[in-house]
């Protein structure tokens, strides 16, 4: 990851909550968002993500708590007074205008020229890509299109933050992986910091330099997509990041900087503090595995890792992947590991008795 | 299938009776216009322009015209106006017995006329205000509003909210963001209304009747007319000319409802034509 923790804060949260009558949308939100970072807040539909989102923009008032943008408090600052542009999820590119009048409208107030404001429209264009299409009718333009618009209409007016709200939700899949790419480059031309709102794990881990993973109206871990995905903090989010087995297991000692655990099917594990977040409590205590952290050991193939045998319950083919669930060590203990498709790994049949190789490195407690 | 196409063969003849029975008495209209007989009856007696030459040169429905258009602009201004209000105001804004309140907006759409009519009356009698031109319009504009209403409801519907937020979001205040970006998407909508609420109250009746006082409009001119025989031919040439001009209203109106609709990207669901 090319972010480092030093720069300067844009943005900061101090405990800020929203209801929406008897709604608690938004329970004690704190954190910080640095300036030039690509910010990704995700979380399922109904977590509070874009209202948090609308809150920077100004467009939500907050019941308590404190906004900073840039070390003012925004508190009875209106959305045209903020250093704040959005990219809305529609889009909401003026139907009745022209690209160009599209791209220009927030210079209306501008003092320049409007020899100057027209160079500052064609630049935007070229940015994303739209170099030529200023003359055209906004409605002509497809989803993609207007994507770009949106963003060189927010971006034209160099704003210290550049709010997206679902951006590529609207797009195919081609269309949005390429634009993830897109977005990554122009974040980096431009150095404005980002802050996406997505419900997509795998966009945000593509696209953030930090994500913040919210639930219910609270932050459940603001993290780099690396740490995210190898160590969350929570038996949630590692559920919602990606793929994760959990295996029951049962704490045997709590040293000082390790842990034994004995976890079903797998044996005795000692664990390293880091491998354990705070627990939470209230669940029966689980180590988490991701699937690719798990390897078939074919026959004549040795390993260093520690090995389990099993049986292959289901085979799931994908083409590049191969994902197989596999019962281990004897138990009904149900693990999913993937293998790549590289020659020389023949797919193995529903029933075969395998041997896995695996790490204690790659565990996580959960309790 | 034998069976479909009778069905269909049943409902397309009585398709072509309803529609008859609705536009055949009007196509009678221009038929007597041009008939060159004071009596209006078969057989015809044969072509004349002579009723539209007598329609032009009579004074007091000169008067009635001017009445009527003066009455027609001012309630298709001032109902359009408040359309608007409430219109916005009820797409876009959540307030206390909201529904109760645009219930009792939009009630005279099925409210008897006559009772409304003979209320006003009452009421402008009550508290002394002379019956006139103005009473007429007040008493248009409660029958237009709904209707100036119920087609600009439509079209501020249509809008996406996030179009003002974007707006605002790049620096404009909420009234300029009315001005720049609501309004010329909800133009077509506005014209239409226009032009909805000036027919309407063109040849709306029994305000114009009750609430006129010594002033008559088109429509009351006409009943008036029919008192004397002599002069029914000359009512069927200005009622083929107000049906043209209600037409040609309707279509433009109709017109404009749709390219409003198709500009911010909606769905047609259906409007008065």
């Amino acid at each position: 990851m090319t972010f480092s923790a030093d720069r300067p804060t844009m943005i900061e949260f101090r405990d800020v909550h929203k209801y929406y009558g008897d709604y608690h949308a938004l329970r004690g939100i704190s954190g910080e968002i640095k300036a030039g970072e690509f910010f990704s807040l995700l979380g399922p539909s109904g977590c509070g993500k874009t209202t948090l989102l609308r809150t920077i923009a100004g467009f939500e008032g907050i019941s308590s708590g404190v906004v900073l943008i840039d070390g003012k408090d925004t508190a009875g600052i209106p959305p045209n007074k903020r250093p704040t542009n959005m990219v809305f999820q529609s889009y909401a590119i003026f139907p009745h205008l022209t690209v160009a009048e599209n791209v220009g409208f927030g210079l209306r107030r501008d003092p320049r020229s409007k020899a100057e404001k027209a160079k500052a429209v064609d630049e935007a264009l070229e940015m994303v890509g739209l170099k030529g299409y200023g003359a055209r009718a906004a409605n002509a333009l497809s989803g993609g299109q207007r994507q770009r618009v949106a963003l060189a209409r927010a971006l034209i007016l160099k704003p210290k933050v550049l709010l997206l709200d679902e951006p590529l939700s609207a797009l195919d899949k081609k269309m949005r992986e390429l634009m993830q790419v897109e977005l990554i480059k122009l974040q980096r031309q431009v150095g404005i910091t980002f802050i996406l709102v997505t419900h997509d794990q795998e966009e945000a881990l593509v696209m953030s330099d930090r994500i913040a993973v919210m639930f219910e109206g609270e932050i459940a871990q603001l993290a780099d997509p690396e740490t995210l995905y190898r160590r969350p903090n929570s038996r949630k989010v590692a559920d919602f990041i990606g793929t994760m087995n959990f295996i029951p297991c049962e704490v045997l000692s709590q040293g000082v900087d390790t842990i034994e655990v004995e976890a079903k099917g797998l044996g005795r594990v000692t664990l390293s503090a880091d491998q354990a977040p705070p627990p939470k409590g209230g669940e029966a205590p689980v180590v988490g595995l991701r699937p690719e952290t798990l390897t078939l050991v074919y026959p004549g193939q040795s390993t260093q890792d520690r090995t389990v045998d099993g049986v292959v319950d289901e085979v799931i083919y994908f083409g590049d992947m191969t994902y197989y669930d596999v019962y281990i060590g004897g138990t009904d203990v149900e693990v999913r590991l993937s293998m790549r498709n590289v020659p020389g790994r023949p797919i193995l049949d529903v029933g075969s008795k395998v041997q896995l190789a695996w790490n204690p490195s790659a565990l996580v407690l959960f309790r | 299938m034998m069976g479909g196409n009778m069905k269909g063969g049943w409902f397309r003849g009585y398709a072509i009776v309803y529609l008859l029975v609705l536009y055949a008495p009007i196509m009678l209209l221009p038929i007597f216009a041009f008939n060159d007989s004071a009596i209006v009856s078969f057989p015809l007696a044969g072509f004349t322009t002579k009723w539209f030459t007598q329609m032009a040169g009579e004074p007091t429905l000169h008067d009635a015209l001017k009445n009527s258009l003066f009455i027609a602009v001012s309630t298709a201004v001032i109902s359009t106006l408040l359309g608007i209000l409430a219109a916005r105001a009820s797409t876009r804004f959540v307030f206390p017995a909201k529904g109760a309140i645009m219930g009792l907006i939009m009630l005279p759409l099925v409210l008897p006329e006559i009772i409304a009519a003979v209320s006003l009356l009452v009421v402008f009698l009550g508290i002394g205000i002379p019956l006139g031109l103005i009473t007429i319009i007040l008493g248009h504009v409660l029958v237009c509003t709904p209707f100036s209403i119920a087609i600009l409801s439509a079209a501020f519907q249509s809008l996406d909210k996030s179009l003002e937020e974007a707006a605002y979001d790049l620096g404009e205040t909420p009234l300029s963001t009315f001005w720049l970006i609501i309004l010329p998407l909800v133009m077509p909508g506005i014209i239409s209304s226009l032009l909805i609420t000036f027919t309407i109250s063109l040849d709306e009746f029994i305000m114009a009747f009750f609430l006129g006082g010594t002033n008559v409009t088109l429509p009351v001119y006409i009943f008036s007319q029919f008192r004397f025989p002599q002069s029914v031919p000359v009512i069927m040439a200005l009622g083929t000319l107000l049906v043209l001009l209600s037409i040609t209203l309707l279509a433009i109106a109709e017109y404009f409802r749709r390219r409003g609709i198709a500009k911010t990207g909606g769905k047609n669901t259906g409007g008065f034509l």
